[in-house]
């Protein structure tokens, strides 16, 4: 099977005054359609410059990013984003803020197929009623919600979301993590998660990847075999165990540091 | 107490505390009309010259909105190139920050110099350069903190800047620019007023004060400072008004 996106041996360097700073070293990672896969790694590990060069915001220096068997030179409307700041418009209504994307890609759909759109993604995140809010009204776990159905109203094959929960209470991180599932059901797409998070990986994701610390490349790979719809209670049984504790000890590998060492510390 | 009759009635009685006390200071002092004015010679003030004070204050009006409609455009136009471009930005600024240092006084006979008898032109033109600082500053910083997150929701379904502006950078920073518009009234008026009064040439309410104070007429000068509040207060409001309707909503919602 064709893998929807497909990462070959990105590096990139930041231009800085004390010369050029490495954040990605030989980075390797492939998606198949309607895949999910979670990136994590040590804090500055350069996970956010992976989203900025799957989304065509940026080109690497070297390597390829390839979506749907197509080379990324530029932005496309085949993606959409969510990041850890809801970036909503304060001016607009919750239902306008979501309408936004359509507003820039083309869209086979009306103005009022496009209302319809926007709310029935409002109401699959449980925000229906609030279409008329302001963004200011709504809480922190309420607005990344929003920025969700944004990321999505334009139906793109590939949601990328950096650390989109990781400003969020654990309540209404683990509320969003089954929100997540049942959107995925209603509206498959590919996606890429950013996080630090390694319970939000395995719970979201069918493939972790762990990136080694700066200048990062792909360090590990776990595969989180799928058994049906999630739910919380699998993050609590002993093969959800075993997997936290093999990223666990890949991220110490990552950041450096030996597991006998910590032991020692 | 209703909360709306505490909202209008504390004030009034505040104003009329503040009168009577005014009042009470000159009639304790003793003092005559030549050295100060009380509230209760005002409207006679008023009375006596109130065609004067139409055409005056008309005059006056006019030209400081003049002056403020140039400084917005003009501020807007720089804060946007300040704000869009560094290079631009590291350009200016030290050019603007030494203009906006340079007291305005000391520029009114210079200008009047330069475009001797233009004295609309000399008024509008004063209050232009006392009041655009305040809004390029505000502009300039309003594009150049937009969240590079704002600009990536947009970039990245392949929008052009000039969508990007349209749509997230002139919205989000018209809070700033209502806040700047806010001073820059208050600063066109003084321009106005300074071009009116330091080089005096018989129009506005400027030279409406010159003339009180040639003859000694306090009254007079006070009744034109309290019009010149009034106008100053009602162009204010405008603002205020405008800012409701546009950028209404960046008021929290009390609570």
């Amino acid at each position: 099977m064709q893998n929807l996106i497909e990462i070959k041996g990105v590096k990139h360097a930041y231009q800085t005054d004390a010369g050029p700073l490495p954040v990605l070293d030989g980075l390797e990672i492939a998606v198949p359609e309607g895949g999910f896969v979670a990136v994590v790694g040590p804090s500055g590990c350069g996970k956010s410059t992976l989203t900025r060069l799957i989304a065509g915001l940026m080109k690497p220096d070297h390597g390829e990013v390839w979506l749907h068997g197509e080379k990324v030179k530029g932005p496309r409307s085949t993606v959409g984003m969510a990041f850890q700041n809801p970036v909503l418009l304060e001016w607009r209504t919750i239902l306008k803020n979501v309408l936004l994307p359509l507003e820039i890609v083309p869209s086979k759909l009306t103005r009022k197929q496009a209302e319809e759109r926007a709310r029935f993604l409002l109401s699959l995140v449980g925000l229906e009623g609030f279409e008329d809010k302001r963004p200011s009204e709504l809480s922190g776990g309420m607005r990344q919600r929003a920025s969700l159905c944004r990321a999505l109203i334009h139906q793109p094959d590939v949601l990328i979301l950096d650390e989109p929960f990781g400003a969020l209470d654990a309540f209404t991180r683990e509320d969003l993590w089954q929100t997540m599932h049942r959107v995925k059901e209603r509206e498959p797409f590919t996606g890429v998660l950013i996080t630090h998070d390694l319970r939000e990986s395995i719970f979201l994701a069918d493939q972790v990847v762990v990136l080694s610390g700066r200048p990062a490349r792909t360090q590990y790979v776990l595969e989180v075999p799928s058994r049906g719809p999630r739910t919380l209670d699998d993050l609590y049984t002993p093969v959800a165990a075993e997997q936290l504790n093999i990223l666990r000890h890949q991220i110490q590998i990552a950041q450096g540091r030996s597991p006998a060492e910590e032991g020692a510390e | 107490m209703n909360k709306h009759i505490r909202a209008f009635v504390v004030p009034v009685i505040a104003v009329v505390v503040f009168l009577l006390f005014w009042e009470w200071l000159v009639w304790f002092n003793g003092w005559p009309r030549f050295k100060m004015a009380a509230p209760s010679d005002l409207p006679p003030a008023f009375e006596r010259h109130w065609p004067l004070f139409l055409s005056m204050g008309w005059q006056t009006l006019w030209r400081t909105v003049v002056g403020l409609f140039l400084a917005v455009v003009f501020g807007t136009l720089l804060g946007m190139i300040m704000g869009f471009s560094r290079t631009m930005r590291d350009a200016l600024y030290p050019l603007l920050v030494g203009f906006n240092a340079i007291p305005k006084a000391t520029v009114v006979p210079i200008v009047a110099l330069m475009f001797v008898g233009q004295h609309d032109f000399n008024t509008v033109l004063l209050a232009f350069m006392i009041s655009f600082f305040p809004i390029a500053v505000s502009v300039s910083i309003g594009l150049s903190t937009l969240e590079p997150e704002y600009r990536d929701i947009l970039r990245s379904l392949g929008a052009s800047q000039a969508t990007i502006f349209w749509k997230i950078a002139l919205p989000k920073t018209l809070p700033e620019f209502f806040g700047a518009l806010k001073v820059a009234v208050t600063l066109a008026f003084i321009g106005t007023n300074l071009m009116e009064i330091v080089s005096p040439h018989g129009r506005g309410l400027g030279a409406l004060f010159d003339s009180g104070r040639t003859n000694s007429d306090f009254p007079l000068m006070f009744a034109v400072l309290i019009a010149l509040a009034f106008l100053g207060i009602v162009l204010y409001y405008f603002v205020v008004a405008l800012e409701k309707i546009f950028a209404g909503w960046a008021e929290r919602a009390p609570g």
